[in-house]
């Protein structure tokens, strides 16, 4: 060994696999202690499951665990935590009626009564907070608490864990801008302490922003680990999809026509009673997306549902001029697909698809009522199967077999069985959720070209996504939603991600002092409004 | 990726299962110190080696295609259908009130109105249960379940208040009239030199049942409201992003369950008793699940599966005619059958599919 500091993590030669699928393909990596280490490739490259696997949930099927120089066995993530390390999941473990403090000492009591753990947590939380810019109310309750802030506890769940190795899965999915970067700020403080950080993320502006290492993985192997500082997005791209990519859509100026989609004020009651849409008013032309961008839960997937013709509302919506039924009959996704509104939805895999029917008959789902698929009463079958494996071959399905399962497909395919399926119908209005969510690099770049080529087609774009990346690259006009509301419109050349984040978070007007600080004031708001209208 | 070839799954897993409750049997006959071989033996000799076993086997195989069938269609559409029984009592009544009540002049005539009729009153009977799922969510297996008891009521007030001839001492309606009695297969099969099915009760309702498991067959794979049903039992959510209502389909499955139930009384009431009696359907409803789990709500699966529930049947009054053997150790044979086929269907389905995944990679 030259290097004469022993690695915080080092995993030599790491195989897993799941049934006949190798996840993990003789992994090995070493993370220097003091640094962040980003891990990144595309969805099913093997991330979660590697990091699993040192968190003691999968057991490699070969390979070797060295922590600081020792090496280490991990049979679960009670050895996990006691080795130093600490996990923040995508999706956080927290108990939402719980308070911060209840959290924090969670599995890490002292002894059986708890005054004396709450008492020593306050005072760590109190240091920890001062030292990371780790700021959270340790008495309010998880569900009274913004996303980022529950980011945090989960964080601090960690430190008060005592580890010095923090595992942070795709943390920022759930965050605005500003939110994720105050999540990097901690992380830098973190780093400056002598915390070892494994950031897990398939965001490559991320990568570059924040970490002094990266590790790329492709299939389950790791293709290379290079310097942040000399490497390029495109050069990363590349390592994770094994080809060059695109990274920018290619398109023209939108050349807009009529309004096709109107929609007035228009609200929405989920089954809780909660109010998710407060008066959403806009409207979308021929020949032009608009994007929706937002933090998700924020109402956007139901606009989608309502548009969609699966949950009821009141307003207006009209469609070429035509008012539609919002409630009651006629308000299905039958009568909106016959008025011409064509919908992916944002699950692919509950929504979109059945994932145990065949392909063939996944692409008349929706559709199936069409008079063309039947003959007398049995349904035309033969003619489904035929037009499924054309559409297949000319929207590039691999494998290009209709009688495979829905769920034999990888995300990008099912994407596309979905999208053929919707665009096929020559629809005036697309609703589009989430296009490329859990879809490999390679097939973005097909699903935003036939986007765009619809739109340049003369249809009207509803996009909805999460990805400020997808929504400036895409939209021709913006639209940002808050809390059901829509905040205002932007035009993807004469904004930034800071102004758009802003929106995302609800503040409006001018921005004076700190934005940080105006963000949160409005999370806290917003957190405090929902706490009520639970009550 | 599959984890198991189809034919696997489709006749591996139920011949283990099979074989396992064989075996636990086995060692139950033989613990009481009887031979299993020689039980075995006058099983297949009762129900399978004369045209008259053969008979017996076929007229319960008869009654568990249709309520196998019955809870297949709701399986299909997610839901536990537990009560085939009651549905198929009412279906009697059904059948009872056009045999007596209505002069047919032919009893093909007189089987499409019963037949009619024990649908519409099986699927009536589902229909209340349904709609309180639908609308109001109420959990269909709890409901179906009360509406047993309630169906055994409703029946024992009926025979013993209403239709009761006068003066006649058990629960039961009149004889129906003769124009109504449906050909046995001894009528239809039997020559003057060939006595086949003396005695037996199998009559014309089987091919009724072989016709329903073709119709099933259409239906859940060949129609657009199959397309709809198989949907919703999969993911409701997206269902309803298809436009499919689930209030509708819920209503409609159940009804088709219902009335499929309902025509297992044709069997019992009209084609053998030729009178309603009180719990005509003996249990069937309740081996109609097992026939459904065993026969992966599949038809071919659950012809097969009711017949060799028909089997166990006739072939366990054959042990209790002529052995040592108690009847209640013939349910419970029945019972480790419906327990391996139906409830422990893990137990041997994953270690099969880890042999062929083992075996795969080493080929692979």
């Amino acid at each position: 060994m030259t290097d004469p500091i022993a690695p915080a993590i080092e995993l030599k030669g790491i195989s897993k696999a799941f049934g006949p699928v190798q996840a993990n393909k003789d992994i090995s990596i070493r993370v220097m202690p003091g640094t962040i280490h980003g891990i990144i490739g595309e969805n099913g490259a093997g991330k979660s499951t590697l990091m699993s696997i040192l968190y003691g949930f999968y057991k490699a099927d070969a390979g070797e665990v060295w922590i600081n120089g020792r090496k280490t066995e991990i049979p679960d993530s009670q050895a996990a935590i006691a080795a130093g390390i600490g996990m923040v999941f995508q999706h956080f473990k927290l108990v939402q009626n719980f308070t911060v403090l209840e959290n924090v000492i969670l599995g890490a009591e002292d002894g059986p009564m708890l005054g004396t753990s709450l008492a020593r947590a306050r005072g760590e939380l109190r240091a920890l907070a001062e030292e990371y810019e780790l700021s959270v109310d340790p008495d309010q309750l998880i569900e009274n608490l913004s996303v980022g802030h529950q980011q945090r506890v989960e964080i601090l769940k960690a430190l008060y864990r005592k580890a010095d190795i923090l595992i942070l899965d795709e943390p920022t999915g759930v965050l605005t801008p500003a939110e994720a970067d105050h999540l990097f700020r901690i992380l830098d403080n973190l780093r400056a302490e002598g915390k070892t950080i494994v950031l897990i993320t398939h965001k490559l502006r991320e990568i570059m922003e924040i970490t002094d290492t990266v590790s790329v993985m492709r299939r389950g192997e790791m293709t290379a680990t290079v310097k942040t500082a000399e490497t390029s997005p495109e050069q990363l791209a590349e390592l994770m999809v094994g080809r060059k990519v695109l990274l920018r859509v290619d398109k023209v100026p939108a050349r807009p026509g009529d309004a096709v989609l109107r929609v007035e004020n228009l609200r929405h009651v989920d089954s809780h009673g909660v109010e998710r849409l407060k008066g959403i008013s806009l409207e979308v032309r021929a020949g032009e997306i608009l994007g929706i961008a937002g933090v998700a839960g924020n109402g956007q997937s139901e606009l989608l549902e309502v548009l969609g013709g699966y949950a009821d509302a009141t307003g207006t919506v009209r469609v070429n001029g035509k008012e539609i039924a919002l409630s009651g009959p006629g308000s299905d996704g039958g009568a909106r697909r016959a008025c011409g509104i064509a919908h992916v939805p944002e699950d692919r895999q509950t929504e979109g698809l059945i994932m145990a029917y065949t392909a063939w008959e996944n692409t008349v789902f929706g559709y199936h009522r069409d008079p063309r698929y039947q003959s007398g009463v049995l349904m035309n079958n033969a003619l489904i199967r035929e037009e499924a494996q054309d559409k297949m071959t000319r929207y590039d399905v691999r494998p290009p077999n209709p009688q495979l399962a829905a769920r034999n497909f990888s995300g990008g395919n099912q994407q596309k069985i979905v999208l053929a399926r919707e665009i096929e119908r020559d629809p005036d209005i697309l609703l589009i959720g989430q296009p490329t969510r859990g879809v490999d690099i390679g097939a973005i770049e097909f699903i935003h070209q036939e986007i765009v080529r619809l739109r340049d087609k003369g249809k009207a774009i509803l996009l909805v996504s999460v990805e400020l990346d997808e929504i400036f690259s895409l939209s021709d006009r913006i639209a940002v939603m808050f809390d059901g509301r829509i905040m205002g419109e932007r035009l993807p050349d004469e904004t930034d991600q800071t102004e758009l984040g802003l929106l995302m978070a609800g503040v409006t007007g001018d921005p004076s002092g700190d934005p940080i600080k105006a963000v949160e004031a409005s999370l806290e708001d917003k957190a405090a409004r929902e706490a009520a209208s639970h009550d | 990726m599959d984890k198991m070839p189809a034919w696997a799954d489709a006749v591996l897993v139920p011949l283990i299962s099979i074989l396992l409750a064989a075996i636990l049997s086995a060692l139950v006959i033989l613990a009481i110190g009887e031979s299993p071989l020689d039980a075995l033996n006058l099983m297949v000799e009762g129900a399978l080696m004369r045209s008259s076993g053969w008979g017996y086997t076929l007229y319960y195989t008869t009654n568990f295609i249709f309520t196998g069938l019955c809870v297949a269609v709701a399986f299909h559409a997610k839901m536990f259908n537990i009560g085939g029984e009651g549905q198929a009592m009412i279906g009697g009544l059904g059948v009872a009130l056009v045999c007596l009540f209505i002069p047919f002049p032919h009893w093909s005539i007189a089987l499409l109105v019963a037949t009619a009729a024990a649908a519409v009153f099986g699927a009536l009977w589902a229909l209340i249960p349904a709609y309180l799922q639908a609308k109001r969510g109420s959990h269909i297996v709890i409901t179906t379940i009360m509406f047993n008891f309630i169906a055994a009521a409703v029946l024992n007030y009926v025979l013993v208040n209403v239709l009761r001839p006068q003066g006649a001492m058990d629960p039961a309606t009149a004889t129906f009239p003769a124009a109504t009695h449906l050909p046995t297969f001894q009528e239809m099969f039997a020559t003057a030199d060939n006595p086949l099915f003396r005695g037996s009760p199998a009559n014309v309702t089987f091919f009724l049942a072989v016709l329903a498991c073709v119709g099933f067959w259409y239906l859940i794979w060949r129609t657009k409201l199959g397309y709809e049903i198989r949907a919703f039992g999969h993911s409701e959510s997206a269902a309803k992003y298809a436009g499919i209502s689930p209030v509708r389909i819920t209503i409609v499955a159940m009804l088709i369950s219902g009335g499929l139930a309902g025509m297992m009384a044709l069997n019992t009431t009209m084609g053998e008793a030729e009178r309603l009696v009180m719990n005509a359907t003996e249990g069937a409803g309740f081996i109609g699940i097992a026939v459904a789990l065993m026969g992966r709500s599949h038809p071919v699966g659950i012809f097969l599966a009711a017949l060799l529930f028909g089997f166990l049947y006739q072939g366990g009054a054959e042990l209790a005619l002529w052995t040592n053997i108690p009847r209640e150790l013939i349910t419970v044979i029945q019972a480790l059958v419906i327990l391996f086929t139906g409830a422990l269907d893990n137990m041997v389905r994953m270690p099969l599919e880890r042999i062929f995944l083992a075996t795969r990679r080493r080929n692979g």
